[in-house]
């Protein structure tokens, strides 16, 4: 308890954020990727496409259509976002702590005029930039695949870059409070792969058990699932309104909790 | 105003970790172009003391200005103009020896065409030019360290603060760091230098103040430590416990002070021949043996004795285990 109070000390304050400094802290993240960009973008790739194959090709010659789709149509638009969540949780978790904790890399950020605040946020920035981009990649394979129906498809970018926010927030939000490596895999079994199978990428939510069916609803990836899938076939409407918002809503009132704990974490 | 011209000022300041008092409320103060020294064993103070200078860590009670500045309050502005080399090295691994420089000079928003040149010049000054395109994680101890320094001057820092910054280093390398510090010293940057080494304290710092368990024991320059507490000479000498006080009793005038370090006995003297004369006639006298004996200049290290009863060493041992990052 008392633990959790020292984490949050501070929450309802303002954060100490200046941008030209955050936009530093995410140039050399950046300068970093830029070494290791294609090793990096394939191992996050790979999966993606491999579903894509498996499931719209091997299975999809069973499944005769799904909400009136082709399976393939149905699943593509769905692997966009998660291909971005895995983007996102696997850097703001690994690669958040180890720059955090083994490589004390925030340590000597903030030696300098940066603040604390200017790190986190310029990781948060890194975190959704990485989503934004595996979306990008694998919405291009979609394309390719002659999959997105509508000009609108390109779109959805826009869910995409909100949810991946999401994931860098509740991905620190974890690291802050992560003894060591292990625990990550707590995570990624307890919460990011219960959320790519149950989002709707694969079947539609309509099929879970009633009791269950708003589980979906209370994650960011079924919002992206959906939005994605009206955007890629150009079929909106008042529910995709919807998705919007909780996406923004939830962005934001997430953003300030990784801010102030991964201080919280660092600063003694 | 000759107070507000000091560089940083620490009023009674505390840090406490949780309930643990790590700075028990120590006054000091830095002046310009000065190299002053926070001397102490492991787990003094020294590190919790210096991360609430450059900012890292609040100040839980007392006030601590930097440049005249409240450190709480404005940072941002402090930080721009002081350079630090932390205890732990925070190099980025991922990146070579001149983009860890180049890098570091965008966190201070150091414009393009002045970072190369600063760099260029930091890598000559640090004799890291052969290295330069390496990558930090390839890099040895001592290069690691020379590289940290360097870029704690991509700033041109008025202040520049030191960690135990040659900890770890063999001989040479610690004699390189020692020159460039004297080096930037001479050029008029002001240094606050921890250490454990006590030859450091008495190599670099005009005035030190001897921290012990979060607290002040003694301030002055190395000499007047020296001086005020166990004189010019130190004899050491081998004798067994039940003959100690006889020995020191027998040239009592001579001694100043007098402390057992292990199996030996250790006399504090001005006069450290004519000690080492007297004790020696004495104990041929008493027939009592003396297994060892060796007379050599005092140094810091006999005044920690001294202050403590204990040397550095052997508190080493209670290495900071909530360390924490
Ligand atoms: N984050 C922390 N949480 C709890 N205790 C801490 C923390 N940091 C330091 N301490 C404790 O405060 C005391 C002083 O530590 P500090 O690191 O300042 O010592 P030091 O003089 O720098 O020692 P060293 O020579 O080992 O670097 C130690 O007992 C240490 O265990
Ligand atoms: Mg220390």
């Amino acid at each position: 308890m008392g633990k959790a109070k020292h984490l949050l000390q501070g929450v309802t304050s303002w954060p100490d954020i200046y941008w030209p400094l955050v936009s530093k802290v995410f140039l050399r993240n950046m300068k970093v990727f830029q070494k290791t960009w294609k090793a990096n973008i394939m191992f996050n790739f790979i999966e993606p496409v491999l579903y894509l194959w498996a499931m719209g090709f091997g299975l999809g010659v069973y499944v005769k259509s799904i909400a009136g789709l082709s399976y393939i149509q149905f699943l593509a638009p769905g692997l966009i976002a998660s291909s971005a969540m895995f983007a996102t949780t696997y850097e703001m978790t690994y690669g958040s702590f180890t720059r955090m904790s083994f490589q004390k890399t925030f340590h000597g950020m903030v030696a300098t005029p940066v603040s604390m605040d200017d790190v986190v946020m310029g990781e948060i920035l890194y975190g959704t930039f990485k989503g934004v981009l595996y979306g990008l990649v694998f919405f291009l394979v979609v394309l390719l695949f002659g999959l997105v129906k509508s000009p609108f498809g390109i779109l959805v970018l826009i869910p995409v870059c909100l949810m991946a926010m999401i994931f860098s927030n509740l991905s620190l939000i974890w690291t802050s409070i992560a003894p060591n490596y292990d625990s990550f895999n707590y995570f990624f079994t307890l919460f990011v792969s219960p959320m790519f199978l149950f989002s709707g990428i694969f079947f539609p939510i309509q099929s879970l058990p009633v009791a269950i069916r708003f589980l979906p609803w209370l994650t960011p990836l079924y919002h992206a699932v959906e939005l994605n899938r009206a955007l890629v076939l150009g079929r909106f409407d008042g529910s995709s309104v919807g998705h919007l918002v909780w996406l923004v809503a939830v962005a934001a009132l997430t953003l300030r909790l990784p801010l102030v704990m991964v201080k919280n974490r660092l600063v003694q | 105003m000759a107070q507000t011209d000091n560089i940083v000022e620490a009023r009674n300041i505390v840090k406490k970790f949780a309930e643990f008092v790590a700075v028990n409320g120590i006054n000091f103060a830095v002046k310009p172009g000065e190299c002053f020294g926070l001397l102490g064993p492991n787990g003094a103070g020294k590190t919790s003391t210096v991360r609430m200078i450059y900012g890292f860590s609040p100040v839980t009670a007392g006030s601590l200005k930097v440049f005249g500045r409240d450190i709480m309050t404005d940072a941002r502005k402090i930080k721009a103009r002081i350079g630090i080399v932390s205890q732990d090295d925070n190099l980025d691994p991922d990146l070579s020896v001149r983009e860890n420089l180049m890098v570091y000079a965008g966190y201070f928003r150091i414009a393009r065409e002045l970072a190369r040149q600063r760099t260029e010049e930091i890598l000559e000054f640090m004799d890291l030019r052969d290295k330069a395109e390496e990558v930090v994680d390839h890099l040895s101890g001592g290069l690691r360290r020379r590289l940290t320094l360097g870029r704690a001057l991509i700033n041109q820092p008025e202040l520049l603060i030191l960690d135990e910054p040659t900890t770890g280093l063999d001989p040479y390398a610690r004699h390189l760091v020692w020159q460039r510090l004297r080096k930037l010293k001479q050029a008029g940057t002001t240094m606050l230098l921890t250490t454990h080494y006590l030859e450091e304290a008495s190599q670099l710092c005009d005035r030190l103040i001897v921290i012990y368990r979060g607290e002040i024991l003694e301030e002055g320059t190395p000499l007047e430590l020296i001086e005020r507490h166990v004189g010019k000479d130190a004899l050491e000498l081998g004798v067994v416990p039940e003959q100690r006080e006889a020995v020191t009793d027998s040239a009592a005038h001579l001694v100043k002070a007098s402390q057992t370090l292990g199996d030996d006995l250790v006399l504090f003297s001005n006069h450290g021949r004519e000690l080492s004369t007297a004790v020696n006639e004495w104990a041929e006298r008493q027939g009592i043996p003396l297994s060892y004996q060796r007379l050599r200049p005092a140094n810091l290290e006999d005044v920690f004795l001294k202050l403590t009863g204990e040397t550095l060493e052997a508190t080493q041992n209670e290495r900071d285990a909530g360390g924490g990052w």
